[in-house]
């Protein structure tokens, strides 16, 4: 599996967040995700996009763990990275 | 947000050569849906379909499997997909079974495979189906319920409770995508005629309004119009098309 650049990662999530309704001036690393109004139904659309985009399949519970958007990008990253 | 049905979209009904399922694969295809037909058994039933939807100028195509195994339901979903180039936007969860018993003498698989026939393949499908349809912004998944279920049938109680299930499992899943443009929403047949009905006895009959089995084309008629850009505001809904029975 290609490694992506932590850049590439950020894009995809940022224009899916986007996609899903949040503010893009409000997307930031350390921005929440509920903060963003970012819901269930969101992050699962998000898993799928990452998986299409980037060959990384998110558990349920790798899902639960993101609480930031840093923390969705430091995971996918990991994840190329260690594939 | 748009409401239409996207030019790349087809269509997949299970249990789909014959009775009710063979109705509402003709019915979609008049609609220009793309049909994957489900089959589990009759191979030769279901080409005579695809025959004469394509005799009609439609597309269809027969996919064999049985909605009871758990495998099945994403194969059938790619299946579709690769017959036509394009995500099964329109699921209609029309397979299902009988096997009739008092609650106190039903069998343990006379249970199972109705659950997992009934609810279990309708979960798994929309599930799966899901999955493309929250990504195009558009999405119809129609199950087939039942009049019994809401409504007690002495000698159906496995039965019953699938498809009060398959209500209440449609309604939960409607108001989760409702915002991506996918609409979930349950069909209840009275007495129909068809061949599953055959056996039903005269004082059931007795008991409709219309004083009158329905036909697989009025069923048919309601999903297809469920299935319509036109219905883009109904979800989590069932409609019964049961000749006034469960008025």
């Amino acid at each position: 599996m290609a490694e992506h650049s932590s850049e590439q990662i950020e894009k995809v999530i940022t224009d899916s967040l986007v996609s899903f309704g949040a503010n893009a001036d409000d997307i930031n690393r350390e921005a929440e995700l509920t903060a963003l109004d970012i819901d269930s139904l969101d992050l699962a659309e998000l898993s799928q996009i990452i998986e299409e985009q980037f060959g990384v399949e998110l558990t349920s519970g790798d899902v639960a763990e993101i609480a930031t958007v840093g923390d969705a990008i430091d995971l996918v990253a990991e994840r190329t990275a260690g594939a | 947000m748009s409401d239409a049905r996207p030019p790349a979209a087809c269509a997949l009904v299970t249990g789909g050569s014959r009775g009710i399922g063979a109705a509402i694969a003709r019915a979609m295809a008049d609609d220009g849906w793309p049909v994957a037909i489900n089959y589990r058994s009759d191979a030769q039933q279901a080409a005579a379909l695809v025959a004469a939807i394509e005799a009609d100028g439609g597309r269809a195509v027969a996919l064999e499997g049985d909605v009871s195994d758990p495998a099945t339901p994403a194969l059938l979903l790619a299946g579709a997909e690769q017959a036509f180039g394009s995500p099964v936007l329109a699921l209609v969860n029309n397979a299902g079974v009988r096997a009739d018993g008092l609650a106190l003498s039903l069998s343990d698989e006379d249970w199972r495979i109705v659950l997992d026939t009934n609810l279990g393949s309708t979960y798994r499908l929309t599930r799966g189906a899901l999955r493309a349809m929250i990504r195009a912004r558009f999405g119809r998944v129609i199950s087939i319920a039942s009049v019994v279920g809401p409504r007690a049938n002495a000698g159906q109680a496995n039965y019953a409770a699938s498809k009060a299930a398959v209500i209440a499992f449609t309604k939960t899943a409607a108001v989760e995508v409702a915002r991506r443009g996918v609409t979930i929403n349950a069909v209840a047949p009275g007495l129909i005629a068809t061949d599953m009905t055959e056996d039903i006895p005269q004082a059931f009959r007795d008991r409709v309004p219309a004083a009158r089995a329905g036909t697989p084309e009025e069923v048919a008629a309601a999903v297809a119009f469920l299935a319509s850009d036109r219905a883009a505001y109904i979800t989590g809904s069932t409609v019964y098309v049961d000749g006034g029975l469960s008025a």
